[in-house]
């Protein structure tokens, strides 16, 4: 039993942080912390990538710089410290491990080093309007009509998609077996023809999301992913690397330190005790999630499978997420209430808390929602006798 | 950073784990409940033999030396055997302090009795009024010629009935509240003026409330120097805290085990219940506090042995707070998926849920232990 980080882990730690703080732009974005503007976005990922960092999560081979799961926690905490956005994950952390699992040689070729270089973005094509939850009841067809497939239907609360230059996306191209196995890993391109991205504008009052509108939309047959109907396969493969990425840990002590910060520097709320005690509850449950992780990472190092603690990650994450963002909502007081203003006045924190807080209502519903999360959780728990 | 046991840690808990929940059982623990001092002699006496009793104390008073995480260890799986013994009032919170507090000779007299299992000590600390806070000590220690004089009261001083010895707090100088002036006495609890009011605590073990009246013991009574004992006691005490959440891990370890396997074989409406949703959900939000919780004992077993005060404490306080409301979450829970037979005196279940309820209660509240988080300076 050992809580302190190996001397090699301290060292890297150190060059991780010189770098942030010599290269992470004062404001990344105008919602801290927030990945709501393509040019900030990119030009960020750009950087990272640059320097080889930006696939922080890939082996060597593939272009990643082979970081230890301990490392890339570092890295992340470090540039979530920095007060950086994290970067879009779909192709970093969903696509990019597809690929590398799944993918020709032809396929890893032409996508991974455009992500790695924070060159392209990708969206996700997943749900579907009558398709959230129950993923694998999706419509959107794929008829092979000779070297293409045609596609058909619509998907929905794609995020990013207005970014992207391509979607990797869920299709069904056989009506004829169970639901599940007759799902395809199609990679399109967000330039076909027939293809049509109409926006929905969320709570937090930006443009995340969109729905996306397929007719008549051809597809080159060398965009399969994997094998015809081995789609749902990759989709849960896919799902599990998300699950762990998504927990936002490194956000979450970011966000405290801000909190705190925001705090210390306004007495009326600095020297309210039931204050106090609501940070020291906040600070207490993060712990508990920080140390969960780390768990999960010690068992990474060991080359061991994920244990069960790494199961509920996904569930406490995204409520720590919402309970400090809640916590700075309602701290912040009249100072929050300023929406989409560009005017100066009261703590940055507390101007942005409304933005970020509607925005996070979405933690507990992307990636499976929690109640998902918890039915996989459970069928795991209650299996055996 | 490493999260696994040792070699040894694993044997360790293997033949903790053995002994706790299958050579113990609820019929040792009914038993146990019946007999004075809800203490069982020969149980004691093979805590001993095992070489539990010595883990956390000193080599040179015939301990083992073992760290927190070891002490973990073994008070985790007591408290998912539900065995009876003052593992922690008896041994890790005196053990502790005298470890701490008391100079070579006292050690000596006191704690290699302690080691074989052949004397019982208890500590008097708390008081009412205080919040479980040890620097609120009233009672008072008045030099008298090369003596003391000792008079106050002291509340639940947990396994006092057994108690050969009774290791006691008061204050020298300073005002209640304040750190300097404790002092820690070896008291006779048949000693003139001693008055014990001893009842059984919800939950198992037995306590009393003690009263001090002008209480005469000699100089060297006196645990280690006048004035210097808050230290002691307060680090002892988080080890005692740290030992307690971890027998309440075992405790709510055991609960989500009985409760998983009841929800798989009570049928109702046609079907067992482990096919409803709102009880499957239930849980894993159990599952998920005991995970959770487990990350807490685990990180305080290491960090309440840190030599420095402020991230012992910071660290101790953590892991109480989260587990003050995580175990209550999860005994409740246990409770209503067992329905009816939950809340019986029958089934083991209600049992857990006393001891649960009791562990809030122990070694400071949610509430307490939060302030105590806060107000610990941060490390950069």
């Amino acid at each position: 039993m050992d809580l302190e980080f190996s001397p090699q882990d301290q060292a890297f730690r150190t060059e991780v942080r010189s770098w942030m703080r010599a290269n992470v732009p004062p404001k990344a974005g105008p919602e801290i912390g927030l990945p709501s503007h393509l040019e900030t976005q990119s030009a960020w990922e750009r950087k990272l990538g640059k320097k080889g960092w930006l696939a922080y999560n890939w082996p060597t081979e593939f272009g990643g710089p082979g970081w230890s799961a301990t490392q890339r926690y570092i890295f992340d905490t470090e540039r979530a410290a920095a007060g950086a956005p994290p970067s879009s994950p779909f192709g970093l952390s969903m696509l990019g491990p597809v690929l590398m699992a799944y993918g020709t040689p032809e396929q890893q070729a032409k996508y991974l080093p455009k992500i790695a270089g924070g060159e392209e973005f990708w969206c996700q094509g997943y749900s579907e309007p009558g398709s959230g939850s129950d993923l694998a009841s999706l419509k959107t067809q794929a008829v092979l009509d000779g070297d293409h497939y045609v596609v058909n239907g619509q998907k929905i609360w794609t995020t990013q998609a207005h970014w992207a230059s391509n979607m990797f996306c869920l299709c069904r191209t056989n009506n004829d077996v169970p639901k599940q196995q007759g799902i395809s890993f199609l990679l399109i391109d967000m330039e076909s023809p027939g293809l049509e991205i109409r926006p929905i504008m969320t709570i937090d009052g930006h443009h995340h999301l969109n729905e996306i509108f397929f007719t008549d939309v051809r597809v080159p047959v060398e965009n399969l992913v994997g094998k015809e109907g081995e789609g749902w396969t990759i989709a849960k493969f896919l799902l599990s690397h998300e699950r762990t990425a998504i927990a936002g840990i490194a956000d979450s002590l970011y966000q405290m330190s801000q909190l705190r910060t925001a705090i210390s520097a306004d007495d009326s709320l600095n020297e309210d005790p039931l204050v106090r005690r609501r940070m020291a509850a906040l600070e207490v449950d993060l712990m508990a999630l920080e140390y969960t992780n780390l768990r999960t990472l010690d068992r990474a190092a060991k080359g061991k499978e994920p244990g069960p603690e790494s199961s509920g990650l996904k569930v406490k994450g995204a409520e720590m997420q919402q309970a400090i963002s809640e916590a700075q909502v309602e701290f912040g007081g009249l100072t929050s209430l300023a929406w989409q203003s560009e005017h100066e006045g009261g703590h940055d924190l507390f101007r942005q808390a409304t933005t970020r807080y509607n925005f996070l209502r979405a933690s507990s519903i992307y990636g499976g929602t929690n109640e998902i999360q918890k039915n996989v959780l459970a069928k795991i728990l209650l299996s055996g006798v | 950073m490493d999260f696994s046991y040792s070699s040894e840690q694993e044997l360790l808990l293997d033949s903790a784990k053995k002994f706790a929940l299958k050579a113990y059982g609820f019929e040792r623990y009914q038993a146990t409940l019946k007999l004075r001092g809800q203490l069982d002699p020969e149980i004691w006496k093979q805590l001993a033999d095992f070489g539990w009793l010595a883990l956390p104390l000193p080599e040179s008073a015939g301990g083992l030396e073992g760290g927190a995480s070891d002490v973990s260890l073994v008070a985790e799986a007591l408290g998912a055997g539900m065995v009876l013994e003052p593992y922690i009032s008896g041994l890790i919170l005196p053990g502790k302090l005298l470890s701490m507090a008391a100079d070579e000779i006292q050690q000596k007299r006191l704690l290699e009795p302690l080691a074989e299992g052949n004397l019982q000590l208890a500590v008097a600390w708390a008081e009412p009024g205080d919040r479980q806070n040890p620097a609120h000590c009233a009672t008072q220690a008045r030099a008298d010629s090369s003596d003391y004089l000792i008079s106050g009261e002291k509340l639940c001083v947990l396994n006092a009935p057994n108690a050969q010895r009774l290791i006691v707090s008061a204050r020298v100088s300073g005002r209640t509240g304040e750190t300097q002036g404790l002092c820690l006495f070896e008291i006779d609890p048949g000693a003139s003026g001693v008055t014990l009011t001893p009842y059984a605590v919800m939950g198992g073990g037995t306590a009393a409330d003690i009263a001090f009246d002008q209480v005469r013991v000699p100089a060297d009574a006196l645990l280690g120097k006048a004035g210097d004992g808050f230290d002691a006691l307060d680090a002892a005490l988080d080890h005692a805290t740290v030992a307690a959440c971890a027998q309440a891990l075992g405790a709510m370890s055991a609960l989500l085990e009985r409760t998983r396997s009841y929800l798989k074989v009570r049928k109702q409406f046609g079907t067992t219940i482990d096919s409803f949703q709102v009880l499957q959900h239930r849980l894993v939000d159990m599952f998920i506090e005991i995970e959770q919780s487990r990350s807490m004992v685990l990180m305080a077993g290491v960090r309440v042995d840190s030599v420095d005060p402020g991230a012992r404490r910071h660290a101790v306080s953590a892991t109480k707070a989260y587990l003050n409301q995580a175990s209550k979450f999860v005994a409740q829970q246990a409770v209503q998926l067992h329905g009816g037979i939950g809340v019986t005196e029958e089934l083991d279940v209600g049992h857990f849920f006393r001891q649960l309820t009791a562990f809030g209660n122990l070694y400071g509240d949610r509430e307490r232990h939060l302030d105590r988080v806060a107000s610990q300076p941060r490390a950069s």
